[in-house]
């Protein structure tokens, strides 16, 4: 196997069996046949250094640049990062080196000449309050860029969860009316790689696929790859015993939480939130939140943000309490209402007694 | 509505209606109830050592004795014992229970694991089911039944079986299974006061009641 | 010619009180109350189970003492209850319950069954929907004086003959006894037997009695018909009687349902406490035996059983005295199945008796006591009641059973010795 991408990673001191090893564990990552990785890396090892590379607009809305600094500082140097040395990354504000009418320029001129063959990654979300005026580039409104970038795509990556679901920015109460890319889009492929951030293999192994194969990958149902997102944390925590024997930390420095027992009752979201950490882990498989003594928050999931509190297990109620007293001295003022009435009605039969004679036996 | 929010509602909005109304309705109900009141007894009592309304709170848990009722009708015993405990045990020893309880009213206990409550889950399922069957195959309970006995039953089955299954994840993800599984308790909590299930607090009650007016012949009952 | 269901229905809404309230809010149909009742067990027809029994009573409570029943009988959404469903359940308010309370015993979330059967025949007798039978008795009761029309001279009679008999004078109206006897109708005119054991039993203890010209009869069919008024008419009788004659007892005759009218449901119709005592006569002799005051001599040696009267033993917490009492005389005793507290009725109590239409049911109800006796094989059997007395004995005579029944007093009198010999 002979080829730019070959000789760019050996530059770095990645050989060539690393690199198929690399391909392959994606493939199996991605619940793909073994020859899948083979084909994978024949696919990107043989595109072309100089000649055209697929071409990738990277748009940024109502962001953090988390998602950007998770693909790109993850670990250095990367096997991660290379992939986009497979790409041609024609926009991204972060990274590129022109600015201002350089880059709009750089931008119109990558959408003019991959009309239709382009593959759009959008991090951060879109605001609609005051007509898109919470957040704009080179004056135009996120919502207008969206949409005008979206029209000659070939798929579209919400990379994060603001772009995959709105994010922070929509938390309650949403202050920019902030939504997500697939609530503006409908006409386009949406693939949503949600986390803040998302888990760099994720995003490695989804751009691998559609090099590969041309297309996305399959998806559940809230638009995610089923491949990295087809499970709890909670189903694949290697904590879990200790939640299946009862065995909880109660505080973040307790006994419990020293010998690394379930941290379900300090508000770990694991068993509601699929995403892949308890297997990939983070920072090229150093450790993960939940490995470190956190529980999870739930960031691939929809309206996180809005989940009840991150420390408040998730059996837990929001509040109930403040009903109570309300519900108990209604119920009490109902319940005092009707027995005066019962008393008032049977005092009334009583004084209605007419003493039964003999006679009174017969109709 | 994503799976997260209407996981949110449950928790939050639904569990607020949910308790407010149970709680009104207990506390209603209960006054509608007691507040009849009884007249007192004149007649000379008959003091005897074990009659008395206490003492029959408690006897009554248990099966007559030297009747052989056990035997007349093995499945409302066995099968309601079974689904009473099972339902008892799920309820306030599974540990995610048992934090729900501590947030709401501060009070926490050791809970059992949780392969055990799966077990003793499945054997409520499986004694609730027996129950059912029960009740359309004899034919007292059958006549006797009306739409909120077949009612109650479902919708104090739903919550064990979708607990379970959420546990389990069967059928829906887990946070869907989960969020059904709060919502059929909230169903639950609605409906309580307002129909038979309410003798999870007559109960008491009614059995101190008989207890004191045999125990007033001095006749333990 | 004046009951209505409007009546029916305002006394209904007078006795329903707290325990009712609680006992429809906890019967969750489990329907184990059909398992404890012999009308259903022996004829296995479902509307027979006791909880059953009280829909109209059920009906009648939600709709006027829950705030959602009033609100659906506003919105028309409940059934109000008719004369004619009153009239169709008079059956299973009257003819197949006797009051025995083996339901209450049963019911799991502790409805006591038996005290709203009692309550819904305060409003079945308002409405003119008891059962002839009964009301013939009452009727009897409150004009002549007893059920069975028996009157005072009949009375007299019947002292006169038992004084030639035994030689041991009857005292009436004696002021100052220590000991009002009552009888029942059934006494006076089938078991004269039973005041000559009184006059034996009384004499030997050393005690004062009398009976009572005002008031010597003790059953009350008020309440059996479930009529508050009348039984109050007929028990104060009782209580006028043993105030004027200033007596310390009044001695309830083997008579089940006279001895709850007297001892527990008496103090209550007059709405005041009874200034005397009340026993069962079994009570009383049971009191002579543990204080020696009771003296037999010889033993019965065929084999006999005793049939526990319900209102005595499970609704009036007498059961051990007439064991003691039965070992006292007799050599071959033996317990039925399900002896005591939990005995069968015989399938008359309660007023059932009376009720001639209720009569082959009665009869079907009757295998229960017939599979008892088919268990024991007693050579005769005794009992402490002269209605179970009458019943057991149609019954023993429908399915051909030879057995003697024989009132327990009776038989510890014959084992009294002579006086002076």
């Amino acid at each position: 196997m002979q080829g730019p991408l070959i000789d760019t990673l050996a530059r770095y001191g990645v050989s060539r069996r690393s690199f198929l090893k690399y391909c392959a564990t994606l493939a199996s990552m991605m619940a793909l046949p073994p020859s899948a990785g083979r084909a994978m890396a024949e696919a990107m090892a043989a595109a072309p250094a100089a000649a055209k590379r697929p071409s990738v607009i990277w748009l940024p809305f109502q962001e953090c640049t988390g998602c950007t600094e998770s693909i790109t500082r993850s670990h250095s140097p990367s096997i991660e990062g290379m992939i986009f040395d497979m790409v041609s990354l024609d926009y991204q504000e972060t990274l590129m080196a022109a600015a201002g009418h350089q880059a709009e320029e750089a931008l119109h001129n990558a959408m003019k000449e991959n009309e239709g063959k382009y593959l759009l990654i959008v991090d951060g979300s879109v605001p609609l309050g005051l007509d898109g005026a919470y957040s704009c580039i080179a004056g135009k409104s996120n919502l207008e860029a969206l949409k005008e970038v979206a029209k000659g795509a070939a798929a579209i990556v919400a990379m994060g969860s603001c772009a995959a679901y709105g994010g922070i920015p929509k938390a309650n109460p949403n202050p920019t009316g902030a939504v997500s890319v697939s609530d503006v889009i409908k006409d386009k492929p949406i693939i949503n790689i949600p986390g803040c951030p998302p888990i760099p293999v994720v995003m490695t192994g989804v751009l691998a696929h559609f090099l590969t194969f041309g297309s996305l990958p399959e998806m559940d149902k809230l638009g995610r790859p089923k491949a990295f997102y087809g499970e709890t944390i909670h189903d694949r925590c290697y904590r879990r015993p200790f939640y299946d024997q009862g065995k909880f930390a109660k505080t973040f420095d307790d006994e419990g939480a020293r010998k690394g027992w379930c941290l379900f009752e300090l508000g770990c979201k694991g068993p509601v939130t699929y995403n892949a950490c308890a297997t990939v882990k983070w920072n090229g498989g150093t450790s993960w939140p939940v490995e470190s003594g956190h529980g999870c928050l739930g960031c691939s999931e929809p309206d996180f943000w809005d989940g009840g509190g991150f420390y408040k297990a998730l059996s837990m109620p929001a509040d109930p309490l403040k009903v109570v007293a309300g519900a108990v001295a209604v119920g009490a003022a109902a319940g005092v209402a009707v027995s005066f009435a019962n008393r008032a009605k049977k005092s009334g039969a009583k004084g209605g007694h007419e003493t039964t004679t003999l006679a009174d036996l017969e109709k | 509505m994503n799976e997260m929010q209407f996981l949110t509602w449950v928790r939050g909005t639904g569990l607020n209606i949910a308790v407010g109304i149970f709680l009104l309705g207990v506390i209603w109900r209960l006054i509608e109830i007691y507040s009849l009141g009884r007249k007192k007894d004149l007649s000379a009592p008959r003091n005897v050592p074990g009659a008395s309304g206490w003492h029959t709170v408690f006897r009554r848990s248990m099966p007559p004795k030297d009747m052989g009722m056990v035997k007349k009708s093995p499945v409302s015993y066995i099968g309601g014992y079974v689904f009473h405990i099972g339902l008892a045990v799920v309820v306030f020893l599974f540990a995610p229970h048992i934090k729900f309880i501590e947030s709401v009213v501060g009070l926490s206990w050791p809970g059992l694991p949780s392969q055990f409550v799966d077990l003793v889950a499945v054997i409520t399922i499986a004694a609730m089911v027996v129950v059912l069957a029960d009740r359309i195959n004899k034919p007292v309970k059958r006549y006797l039944s009306t739409f909120e006995d077949w009612f109650t039953w479902t919708v104090t089955f739903l919550p064990v079986l979708t607990g379970w299954m959420a546990v389990q994840h069967l059928l829906l993800p887990y946070t869907t299974m989960l969020a059904l599984h709060i919502l059929s308790v909230e169903i639950l909590l609605v409906v309580l006061p307002f129909t038979k299930l309410f003798h999870a607090f007559t109960v008491w009650g009614s059995r101190y009641y008989n207890g004191a007016v045999n125990g007033h012949k001095g006749v333990a009952v | 010619m004046s009951a209505t269901l409007e009546k029916g229905v305002r006394v209904l809404k007078e006795v329903i009180d707290a325990p009712i309230a609680s006992y429809f809010n906890s019967c969750v149909h489990c329907g184990l109350c059909a398992e404890a009742c012999l009308f259903y067990t022996e004829t296995g027809d479902p509307k027979y189970t006791p909880i059953h029994k009280l829909e109209p009573l059920r009906r009648v409570y939600e709709q006027e003492y829950t705030l959602l029943g009033r609100l659906k009988k506003l919105a028309g959404l409940s059934k109000p209850v008719t004369d004619a469903e009153l009239g169709e359940w008079q059956e299973l308010v009257y003819n197949s319950c006797t009051l025995c309370g083996r339901c209450s015993v049963v019911c799991p979330v502790g409805n006591d069954i038996v005290y709203m059967v009692r309550k819904l025949r305060e409003g079945m007798s308002a409405s003119g929907n008891a059962p002839d039978g009964i009301k013939g008795a009452v009727n009897r009761t409150v004009t002549i004086g007893s059920p069975m029309g028996v009157k005072l001279p009949a009375v007299k009679a019947q002292m006169k003959h038992v004084e030639e008999d035994y030689g041991i004078p009857i005292p009436l109206d004696a002021e100052g006894a220590e000991y009002m006897v009552m009888l029942s109708s059934m006494e006076i005119i089938n078991f004269p037997e039973y005041l000559g054991a009184i006059a034996k039993i009384m004499q030997q203890a050393g005690k004062t009695w009398t009976l009572c010209s005002t008031a010597f009869e003790a059953t009350n069919a008020g309440m059996q018909i479930g009529n508050s008024d009348l039984a109050r008419v007929i028990v104060s009788r009782i209580v006028d009687g043993a105030e004027k004659l200033k007596v310390k007892t009044v001695i309830s005759p083997e008579c089940g349902h006279a001895y709850t009218a007297l001892r527990w449901e008496g103090a209550n119709l007059i709405g005041r406490p009874f200034t005397f005592q009340v026993k069962h006569i079994i009570e009383v002799l049971g009191e002579f035996q543990e204080q020696g005051l009771l003296k037999t001599e010889g033993f019965e040696t065929d084999k006999l059983t005793f049939h526990d009267p319900c209102q005595l033993a499970r609704r009036g917490g007498v059961i051990q005295p007439q064991r003691n009492l039965m070992k006292m005389v007799a050599k071959n005793f033996v317990e039925m199945p399900d002896p005591g507290f939990i005995n069968w009725c015989c399938g008359g109590g309660g007023g059932a008796s009376a009720i001639e239409e209720g009569e082959e049911l009665r009869i079907e109800a009757f295998k229960k006591k017939k599979s008892q006796l088919d268990a024991v094989k007693p050579d005769r059997l005794v009992t402490a009641c002269a209605n179970c007395r009458i019943v057991l004995e149609e019954g023993l005579e429908h399915y051909q059973m030879d057995i003697p029944v024989v009132g327990l007093t009776e038989m510890i009198a014959e084992h009294i010795p002579e006086k002076g010999a």
